[in-house]
């Protein structure tokens, strides 16, 4: 796999990704934020009360927090100059040929269709601030699960989402949680019945055409006793010069012995501020996976937390972040154990290049006087010249007798024995360089879906062009 | 005409011609002028006391960028060794087996090979045809295939980073391979299969500079020849009566530094 990866260096983000179609809208709020904003967004979408109460509630939060005192610099936002909302076709398709030519034309382009064919049980697609394509394989459908946009769940399954939305993730959490939640467009909602296992998975990709954008999918997933979904979501962006903004919400809910793998892989333009709060519970005996990879975007804030509330409950953080020239990857994870017999796993590896700056950071904590607690938490980062940066703010509060904690931290080099070894066997210094980081992170990529693996190798060709030498 | 007919006449050509080569690393010049030949399908032996420049020049005709060098020339093939990094040595047909091979986490061994087969001057057709070839080869060096999913040298012992080292040689089948110390740390079963490997590519298009500390290996890969170097100079050359000399007397007026016991 690795082998025939490197032989397609050479195209880049720009042509294979960066690519813009003309913007086009049925519905736009323009730029800026205001109550009038958000009340155009409700009405746009025809939703309950509730909703737009919730959503002016959450605009409140938005304006009276401070940008967070921590982590990248973020002052360079604008926040006048973002447009909230842009509805880019007047209602969503489930075949691809539905869809306006030159949103057919982007998702042709990034493969998703023939990706449907191949190997997954369903697909939603995101462009902008809508959800224009959604569907899952028929047989599913039978079975129970629910695979849609969150607009439609609101409307069709009232109950779920009353009982579950927002509960994950309050409205006052984080800044940007605040402001998913006051504009808050798109998204998957899935609902998996008790016992149903889907073998292959569901794919939500995040499309963002539109210059000086935000992006604003809420996504909330809810496992059922003793089921299994594998969730995977992949995002790009056209490189622009002016930044985008994409501050996404997502809650995860598994209930008693189900299991969730949420896998991302986050390959935003580098004109992108990507700010995300992912989080989710866990009941008795449930496993939760979250499994994110962080490639592209300028600035990205990502934390992905399980909070373990049953006993016997599971959680594992996999994280690979990859900060190239002007990218700050400020990633990590939180895990609270609220329960006897639980435990968690943080696995965290990074590479920095270019004057690139990682971060790990982690918080595992458990409540007071809980029986029988485990934790690892292990973060490797992988320097690769002296420009660049990467920094480790591991936090790990768990005050219980008989508790299990591991910790382990590296920081390394790519060694000049190495690469001279690598280069004795006729592979050039640019390639030996490649397969040294793809080798370091090659652990964690084995658990992306496979496609998704064979992305992350080639983005690190790319981004390995011009490292070395 | 004769110039013509004595070029392709086996032993005359000449594969590696270093003349004159001084070189050191961080400003300490460790080989002080190194005159040496080595002819089309010649195995020589490079034997000398430790700390004498033996694997500097290994490193420095692999073109290990560490090293400076000030003077002197190394021409293979015709070829102007010293203007080339080395990965393009390795594709002209140079090859070294390293005394430490560096440990390569999360890149498979499977996949190493099959990419620096691409790489050699006649690849392989595609995976399938590599892999039988490949399968022989572990064969020969009574190594199991479970070695393939391994990371490359991770947690290997001595003795199988030095087979995984002879396994890389008969992937490659280089023109001319550089040994360093490749018998240190083996048992007799390991240093035979060792032996057996280089053996194997022994033949009128492969040349060897086997360096080495002792005899041992050299019963098992018969040499045409035996340089000693002292103190960066090579200070005598002759046939393996040489070595057997060597045994007897030590490293002429240098007493010899280690015993072979502690060696081992």
């Amino acid at each position: 796999m690795q082998y025939e990866t490197l032989k397609e260096i050479g195209q880049g983000y720009a042509e294979r990704f960066g690519f813009s179609m003309p913007e086009r809208s049925v519905f736009t709020t323009g730029k800026g934020l205001t109550e009038e904003t958000v009340r155009a967004i409700s009405a746009s979408k025809n939703e309950p009360d509730w909703m737009l109460t919730f959503r002016l509630k959450a605009l409140e939060y938005f304006q009276s927090k401070p940008l967070p005192a921590w982590g990248p610099d973020l002052s360079a936002i604008n926040f006048d100059e973002i447009t909230y909302y842009t509805k880019p076709t007047e209602t969503p398709g489930t075949s691809w040929e539905e869809l306006p030519p030159e949103i057919k034309e982007t998702y042709d382009r990034l493969g998703l269709p023939e990706a449907e064919q191949k190997w997954l049980a369903g697909v939603g697609a995101q462009y902008d601030s809508e959800m224009v394509y959604h569907n899952i394989r028929e047989d599913l459908k039978k079975r129970g699960v629910i695979f849609t946009d969150v607009e439609t769940a609101v409307k069709e399954h009232p109950e779920l989402v009353q009982r579950y939305f927002a509960t994950v993730v309050p409205p006052n959490d984080n800044k940007f949680a605040a402001l998913n939640s006051a504009v808050w467009s798109g998204g998957s909602f899935v609902y998996v019945p008790p016992g149903v296992q889907l073998e292959i998975p569901l794919q939500a990709y995040f499309r963002v055409n539109t210059q000086s954008f935000g992006q604003f999918e809420r996504t909330l997933i809810i496992a059922d006793e003793g089921s299994f979904v594998h969730y995977i979501e992949g995002c790009t962006a056209p490189v622009f010069s002016k930044d985008s903004l994409h501050a996404a919400v997502v809650e995860i809910i598994a209930l008693k012995g189900a299991r969730i793998r949420y896998s991302t892989v986050q390959n935003w333009s580098t004109n992108m501020y990507n700010l995300v709060t992912k989080r989710a519970v866990v009941y008795d005996g449930g496993l939760m996976e979250w499994v994110d990879g962080n490639i592209g975007s300028k600035v990205t804030m990502k934390y992905p937390a399980i909070f373990l509330k049953g006993p016997g409950a599971r959680g594992e953080v996999l994280s690979i972040a990859f900060a190239g020239t002007g990218q700050h990857q400020d990633t990590g994870a939180k895990i609270i154990h609220l329960a006897d017999n639980t435990s968690s796993v943080v696995t965290s590896k990074s590479i920095s290049r270019g004057g690139g700056i990682s971060s790990y950071r982690g918080l595992v904590m458990a409540k007071p006087g809980l029986k029988n607690i485990k934790t690892k938490v292990e973060c490797d980062a992988l320097i690769l010249d002296g420009n660049s940066v990467s920094n480790t703010y591991p936090r790990i509060d768990i005050r219980s007798t008989g508790a299990t904690i591991e910790h382990e931290a590296r920081v390394s080099r790519i060694s000049e024995d190495q690469l001279f070894y690598l280069m004795s066997r006729g592979i050039d210094e640019k390639e030996a360089a490649a397969m040294i980081v793809n080798g370091f992170v090659a652990p964690l990529v084995k658990e992306l879906p496979m496609e998704y693996a064979v992305e992350l190798n080639r983005l690190i060709e790319l981004e390995m062009e011009g490292s070395v030498g | 005409m004769t110039i013509i007919v004595i070029y392709i006449k086996r032993g005359h050509m000449n594969t590696l011609v270093i003349e004159n080569l001084h070189a050191g690393i961080e400003g300490k010049e460790i080989l002080k002028g190194v005159s040496l030949n080595l002819g089309e399908g010649e195995v020589v032996a490079l034997m000398g006391p430790n700390g004498n420049g033996k694997s500097t020049l290994g490193n420095v005709l692999m073109g290990d960028p560490r090293y400076e060098i000030s003077e002197g020339t190394i021409v293979f093939d015709g070829k102007d060794l010293l203007s080339l990094p080395a990965y393009e040595r390795a594709r002209l047909g140079l090859f070294m087996a390293f005394q430490y091979p560096v440990e390569l986490p999360g890149i498979r061994v499977s996949q190493f090979l099959f990419r620096i087969a691409e790489l050699r001057r006649n690849p392989p057709s595609g995976y399938a045809a590599f892999y039988r070839e490949l399968k022989e080869y572990l064969e020969i060096l009574h190594m199991d295939s479970a070695f393939l999913d391994r990371s490359v040298n991770e947690g290997f012992s001595g003795g199988e980073k030095k087979r995984l080292e002879i396994l890389q040689l008969l992937v490659i089948q280089p023109r001319c391979a550089i040994f360093d110390e490749v018998d240190s740390g083996l048992d007799v079963d390991a240093l035979r299969l060792v032996a057996q490997g280089i053996n194997r590519l022994r033949g009128s298009h492969f040349s060897a500079l086997i360096i080495t500390h002792y005899r041992r290996l050299l019963d098992l890969v018969p040499v045409d020849r035996v340089y000693i170097m002292e103190q960066g100079r090579i200070t005598r050359s002759g046939d393996f009566s040489l070595v057997e000399a060597l045994e007897r007397e030590g490293f002429g007026a240098l007493k010899e530094q280690e015993t072979p016991a502690l060696q081992a």
